[in-house]
């Protein structure tokens, strides 16, 4: 057990140290924009003065270092600044949108992981027959197409023509699960679509890997059903590269939904991030871009210590 | 078995299994060749039938057709098999599953390869009861612990419940022996289940397979290369060679008579043998001087004050069982792995401890020849660069030099050159790869050359070729060898010096006559003793007389793998 401890202290401080160097990457880059904040809320009349006065007022004349060293302590105790654009409390705001991200993410996952298992090992099972090939080709030609245009023909034909879902996924605080659901649909469907391909075909390939070891021909000689063979003898062993394509998929589905967010309107991180980019809310950008740093770096972790876990070799030793 | 026509219980002397005129092909590059060409194979009630041959005999995919199996890209393409009557072949897959690990079941031949690491052994164990409607599962919980109990497996209600890992080779083969009789099937393929064991380990294992045989009447199939140990097991043996039976009969007869040159060549190969040579007074080239190593990370040192020395023209063997430090010995001698105390040295001086810092000299002078030849060249170099690489890293030479060279050695070491030069690895057979890594080494110019179990992974006969072109370089060319091996055979073949490890320690050593000559240490005693002989009597004779020893209270024991 001292063992699994110590490579789980050491995969979690290794994190940390990705997470800081990522937070030091966005801040610099941040800087090395032209134009600054004082610029942007005063605009192009501003004289010299004025603008130097509101460098002062906000302390961006102070040196990088103690600026960036300000926004890290204030990011991990939580207090993130105010946005530019409407003066409200950052934390607040990205609080809600992170909330709904949250939400569409685990909507998608909660469809698209039992579906993406279950039709890869049944195309390990089933491996080169008819519909091994079909599935194949569907998840492949679904993650080949760009995902707005798999939004758009979702649209079309479960929105606009049989009107069973809205197009549109405003979603509100107030609104109830149900209806959050409900609104949340599309852009679920869009995202399983895209993620499937990837976690089914990895599902495959992992079990199909293992098939050729002497502990399945063992199974075979016992008199196994072949089902019982993937299932009991094939899957757990292969369980370590599907958890960490899962994961990393997960990671997409929270990190990569931009412009399914942006199709449906859907008021996620995503969107604020892109809304906030245009508006130059420096604040916003920097903070969003670190919760979703921090989120990615976060899954990962959990992947490698789910692997750790899933080797009966570390969690059972001599 | 419910049978609405009346039938007498099955008796001992019944016929079991028939096979006739089996055919088995194997695909390769899209083609399929034959590998089995029609044999035929009887095998009664309660009788033991010996498999043996060479690799690439068929025994293995003979004796797994027992099953009505064929392994992926194999077919059965012709012939009957006929277990208790029902034609296999015929039999639709759904109820060949239910007679496999039921009714006929199958020993592998690494047992640690063939049980699921993510399993416990008991859930692996009453996997076949269960699913097979044999027995519940407590129920075979309970005879698991009694089965590995009868099978000697030490605190057998404790093991049951560990995972593989957890469990040491001989064990788990033992272990293996017992899932594959949960079912108390009639038939069992053993796949050469001892091969991958030590010596001493092989006994115990041969033991317990023989009494669980015994005890409930099981036939069996036993497959393996090793005559003698065959003699050990079989009622009956047939000699396979490139899928065709060269010979049948009865295991005594057989053994002390064989009628055939092939069945003769196979009993006479451990015949070969070369004169012992006389201890020189010169000072040792290689000298182990009280090395103790460990590796990092481990809690203790794996070698113990190992202290021996190597001269020049002589053969030193290192014997000892698998984790006994031999080849961790070779590591040190190497550099790979430097000493915590201890030195190396060469011709009287003090080698540095980590190969980066001795000088390209000190490296070439000692080179290393491995047990997988397969790994240990590069599959994508051809010939000419695997022998080239040494040539120009060692010595400089390049162009015509260069393959001039490579010509003279693949000559020494009997490949003809134009023939070999442009081959890649994978178009040579195991024993033409081997002396390709042996040729590497020569490339090198060294003076001692340091042989890690180099037949181990090969055929008898192959083996002996290897055998006999390394002691020919050694006279030509003035090598000294350390050999490192569990094969106490080898061992008494070529050596001049015999080093015996035990737990990371030398046990014994001396010149190879006085080795092999009692009085002994006593684990030399049960290294020597547990080599399997030809005489079919001679496992019931050794148990006698080692539970003889035991009753005076005189047990060694082995490292216990």
């Amino acid at each position: 057990m001292d063992k699994i401890l110590k490579m789980m202290s050491q995969r979690i401080g290794l994190g940390l140290i990705t997470l800081l160097l990522v937070s030091m990457i966005i801040a610099g880059i941040v800087e090395l924009l032209p134009g600054d904040m004082c610029q942007e809320i005063l605009g192009q009349a501003a004289t010299e003065e004025t603008v130097a006065n509101c460098r002062t007022e906000n302390g961006l004349d102070r040196p990088f270092y103690v600026r960036y060293g300000e926004w890290l302590v204030g990011m991990v105790t939580g207090d993130m600044g105010k946005s530019l654009a409407n003066k409200r409390e950052i934390a607040e705001l990205v609080g809600v949108r992170l909330g709904n991200t949250l939400f569409l993410a685990a909507y998608a996952a909660a469809i698209s992981v039992p579906i993406a298992l279950t039709l890869g090992i049944l195309a390990a099972l089933y491996r080169n027959s008819f519909y091994d090939r079909s599935v194949n080709v569907f998840t492949l030609s679904t993650i080949s197409t760009p995902e707005f245009f798999v939004a758009y023909i979702l649209i079309l034909f479960l929105s606009v023509k049989a009107g069973i879902f809205p197009s549109i996924s405003n979603i509100a605080p107030d609104h109830g699960f149900l209806d959050r659901l409900e609104r949340s649909t599309l852009p679920a469907f869009t995202l399983t679509l895209v993620v499937v391909a990837h976690m089914m075909r990895m599902t495959r390939a992992a079990i199909i890997n293992l098939l050729a070891s002497p502990y399945i021909e063992m199974a075979r000689l016992k008199g196994l059903k072949p089902g019982r063979i993937i299932v009991k003898h094939a899957l757990p062993n292969a369980l370590a590269p599907i958890i960490n394509v899962v994961v990393l998929n997960l990671a997409y589905l929270i990190v990569g939904v931009v412009i399914v967010e942006v199709v449906f309107v859907y008021p996620g991180l995503g969107q604020l991030l892109v809304d906030s980019v245009s508006k130059r809310d420096f604040p916003v950008v920097q903070a969003s871009s670190l919760l979703f740093a921090f989120t990615f770096i976060a899954l990962n972790l959990l992947a490698d210590i789910l692997s750790i876990l899933s080797n009966p070799r570390l969690l059972h030793p001599r | 078995m419910s049978d609405t026509t009346e039938k007498a219980p099955p008796q001992k002397g019944d016929v079991l299994l028939e096979m006739r005129g089996l055919r088995i092909e194997g695909r390769a590059d899209e083609v399929w060749f034959e590998i089995v060409h029609g044999v035929d194979v009887t095998l009664k009630r309660g009788e033991v039938l010996g498999l043996i041959g060479e690799s690439g005999a068929g025994k293995s995919t003979i004796g797994i057709a027992a099953m009505g199996f064929a392994r992926d890209g194999c077919r059965i393409s012709d012939g009957e098999i006929l277990f208790e009557g029902q034609d296999l072949r015929k039999t639709p897959e759904s109820e060949l599953r239910k007679l496999r690990g039921n009714r006929i079941s199958y020993v592998a031949q690494s047992a640690a390869a063939s049980f699921n690491p993510a399993h416990k052994l008991i859930d692996q164990y009453c996997e076949a009861p269960t699913q097979h409607n044999v027995l519940s599962r407590s129920d075979a919980e309970r005879d698991a612990v009694s089965l590995f109990r009868r099978l000697q497996l030490p605190d057998p209600e404790n093991i049951v419940f560990r995972y593989p890992h957890q469990v040491s080779g001989g064990q788990l083969q033992r272990a293996m022996t017992a899932m594959a009789m949960s079912c108390r099937p009639d038939l069992i393929i053993f796949d050469e289940p001892t091969t991958a064991l030590d010596v001493t380990t092989q006994i115990e294992v041969l033991a317990a397979i023989k009494d669980a045989v015994k005890q409930f009447n099981t036939a069996a199939i036993y497959i393996t290369h090793d005559l003698a140990v065959v003699a050990q097991m079989a009622d009956r043996i047939m000699v396979l060679r490139y899928g065709d039976l060269v010979e049948e009969g009865v295991t005594g007869p057989m053994v002390a008579e064989p009628q055939e040159d092939y069945t003769r060549d196979l009993l006479a190969v451990r015949t070969f043998s070369v004169e012992e040579r006389a201890r020189p007074e010169s000072k040792p080239i290689v000298e182990v001087r009280n090395v103790t190593a460990q590796y990092r990370g481990a809690p203790t040192p794996v070698l113990h004050n190992v202290d021996f020395k190597i001269h020049k023209k002589r053969t030193v063997a290192v014997v000892g069982e698998s984790g006994s430090g031999k080849s961790t010995t070779a590591r040190v001698i190497t550099g790979l792995l430097p000493p915590l105390e201890g030195e190396v040295l060469y011709d009287g001086q003090a080698l540095p401890k980590d190969f980066r810092q001795r000088n390209k000299d000190q490296l070439r002078k000692l080179q290393m020849i491995y047990q997988m030849a397969d790994v240990a060249v590069n599959p994508k170099q051809r010939i000419r660069d695997i022998i080239g690489r040494p040539l120009s890293f060692y010595l400089g030479l390049s162009g015509k030099k260069k393959e001039e060279r490579i010509r003279e050695l693949l000559s020494l070491i009997e490949l003809e050159p134009d023939m070999f030069i442009d081959r890649l690895p994978s178009e040579l057979s195991g024993g033409q790869k081997q002396r390709i890594c042996i040729a590497r080494a020569l490339a090198a110019e060294p003076e001692m050359i340091i042989c890690d179990e180099v037949t181990s992974a090969l055929d008898q006969l192959v083996a002996e070729g290897i055998l006999k072109l390394l002691t020919r370089l050694q006279d030509e060319l003035d090598l000294a060898y350390m050999f490192i091996t569990h094969d106490l055979a080898t061992v008494r073949a070529i050596s001049d010096e015999v080093v015996v490890m035990l737990q990371g320690r030398v046990v014994e050593q001396g010149p190879r006559t006085e080795m092999f000559t009692p009085p002994h240490h006593e684990y030399t005693d049960l290294l020597l003793s547990s080599v399997p002989e030809m005489d079919p009597n001679w496992l019931d004779g050794l148990l006698d007389r080692r539970e003889q020893l035991a009753k005076e209270g005189r047990m060694v024991s082995g490292a216990g793998n």
